[in-house]
């Protein structure tokens, strides 16, 4: 399919990635898959890294090192395979406290999500690992995903966990867009970007009077996220 | 008499629709500020949007993966009659939601809150959320389903007649800033507020401000379509884009319903209809034709009504004697 005409530089990976093709990813890069990739969201993180039950192949990073943060629209074909319809990611920043033991376990290398995670995840997990983050856009390019998952490879816990909490193993092609929100220095797009929005922020509360009545709350400073 | 299985129909084909078919309203929207954004990332992400909206139609698949909390709004005319009573009605549209969740297919989301049990269909306690209004002088049923997910975007907060519009104003800002960072709403999105009513239903009206109004359309009030207008326009101007990267494209449309409300409050709630803004309607005639359309057409000069009397329910009484 003919990619749209946009000034961000656009990069296309074979999985498992190369640790060279990884540390070539810049923030705000858009980025295309083919392979194999997986989801594992925290149905799959407590039975790993919390119940420390095994892994559902010996080598998984031979297979592939992307984790995706996903929930298919999937549903059985009657055939014994499965319909895969829409794929779009859901919001990673929950997951931030597993990731370390889970790339330790798995080689996971590339993380695909949801709006990213904090920089100081980058910086303390990811990166010394070797990393990197990729944002999914919009979101919800659900249809775009779906043309570029091929196939189903394998699908483990469907019973135990669910159709939206199973591991899904995808055969994928020309799997995209993601843009790249951090890279192996764990250097962060969204904390960028969001840095040049808080440049305005104060501005615009100038002259609205405070409510009469507050709340209790963690933060009032509107530059902070509430990740 | 409108048979059950038409309605059943019509619910299954709307939840169908929604899935897939971007509306043109908002497609147009978000063409419009295509136009404007400069950019980069923002614009990247403002065409993929289309780009998706586009292969969504071609392969009859869903554009949006996480398909929500499927739900539905009935509208029932005052002389609709219907097969089996209205049970029979809730029943159809727990049924069509079930087969759809199969076949289109949508995400099977709903799980019980506390013990996560589900049953693969979107079908639970409370689920499919089904909220009913009436017509007077028809004898149709208008089923919109709307799709819409469920974790961020939404906020509510008591404010107080002296707090004004600056409070009004603060507020939506805090909103969008808040939950529009690393793009958590799914902006640009057509917001919703709801003003006024009691703390249930001032979150009801804004959340079907949003859900259930079409891009472009404007409250009856001048003044408040006033307010709809600032909205749109201060949402636009916080200098973010989609997924909270520099842009302009925020507020596709902004659009605020009221309810009388107690005389020391003014509750506010604020709701954001994401970058898949999923709706579509059937109405179910009572000759059984069915017409499918994506303006929900929900709030008619009836919903919005100040008066004690409504003048064809005054007509009927009379003649009844």
């Amino acid at each position: 399919m003919a990619e749209q005409r946009t000034r961000l530089r656009q990069r296309r990976l074979s999985l498992p990635a190369s640790a060279e093709a990884i540390a070539e990813l810049a923030p705000g890069d858009v980025v295309y898959l083919t392979g194999v990739v997986y989801t594992a969201r925290e149905g799959v993180y407590q039975r790993i890294v919390v119940d420390r039950e095994p892994l559902p192949m010996s080598d998984i990073a031979a297979i592939s090192n992307a984790n995706f943060h996903c929930s298919p629209a999937a549903a059985p074909d009657d055939r014994g395979g499965y319909t895969i319809g829409g794929v779009t990611a859901t919001a990673s920043f929950r997951f931030s406290k597993y990731m370390a033991e889970w790339l330790d376990l798995t080689g996971t290398r590339i993380v695909i999500g949801k709006g990213g995670m904090s920089a100081a995840d980058y910086q303390n997990v990811m990166a010394p690992r070797g990393a990197v983050y990729l944002t999914t856009v919009g979101y919800g390019t659900g249809a775009l995903l779906g043309r570029g998952v091929k196939g189903v490879e394998a699908v483990h816990w469907l019973d135990e966990l669910g159709i939206a909490q199973a591991m899904w193993f995808f055969r994928v092609e020309n799997f995209g867009p993601f843009i790249v929100d951090s890279d192996v220095a764990g250097n962060s797009l969204f904390q960028s970007e969001g840095e040049r929005v808080n440049e305005g922020i104060e501005a615009l509360y100038a002259g609205l009077k405070p409510p009469a009545l507050a709340r209790y709350g963690e933060t009032d400073d509107r530059r902070e996220e509430l990740l | 008499m409108i048979a059950n299985a038409q309605i059943e129909t019509a619910a299954y084909e709307v939840m169908k629709k929604a899935a897939i078919d971007i509306p043109e309203d908002y497609l147009g929207g978000v063409k419009r500020m295509i136009d404007l954004e400069t950019g980069d990332l923002s614009s990247f992400v403002l065409n993929s949007m289309v780009e998706n909206w586009e292969a969504a139609s071609e392969d009859r698949r869903p554009m949006c993966a996480d398909t929500g909390l499927p739900r539905y709004f009935v509208k029932v005319g005052n002389e609709a009659a219907v097969e089996g009573g209205f049970c029979a009605v809730e029943q159809a549209l727990r049924s069509a939601t079930a087969r759809a969740t199969h076949d289109v297919p949508l995400r099977p989301n709903r799980v019980h809150p506390l013990w996560r049990t589900e049953h693969n269909n979107n079908v639970g306690i409370n689920a499919p959320e089904i909220e009913w209004s009436f017509e007077p002088d028809a004898d149709w049923i208008d089923i919109t389903t709307v799709h819409k997910g469920g974790l961020f975007g939404t906020d509510y907060r008591m404010l107080f007649p002296g707090d004004g519009i600056d409070g009004i104003k603060r507020f939506f800002l805090d909103t969008l800033i808040a939950f529009g960072k690393r793009g958590l709403a799914c902006q640009p999105a057509i917001v919703g507020v709801g003003i006024g009513g009691s703390k249930d239903i001032c979150m009801t009206l804004g959340k079907q401000a949003c859900c259930l109004r079409v891009v472009g359309d404007e409250n009856p009030d001048p003044r408040i379509a006033a307010l709809e207008r600032e909205l749109t326009e201060l949402g636009n101007n916080i200098g973010m884009g989609p997924m909270g990267f520099v842009g302009k494209s925020m507020v596709v449309d902004c659009h605020i319903e009221v309810g009388y409300t107690h005389t020391g409050g003014m509750p506010v709630s604020v709701h954001t209809f994401c970058l898949s803004s999923r709706r579509a309607t059937a109405r179910v005639h009572a000759d059984g034709g069915i017409a499918y359309r994506t303006d929900p057409q929900w709030f008619t000069p009836y919903m919005r009504r100040e008066t004690i009397a409504w003048p064809s329910s005054e007509r009927a009484l009379d003649s009844v004697g």
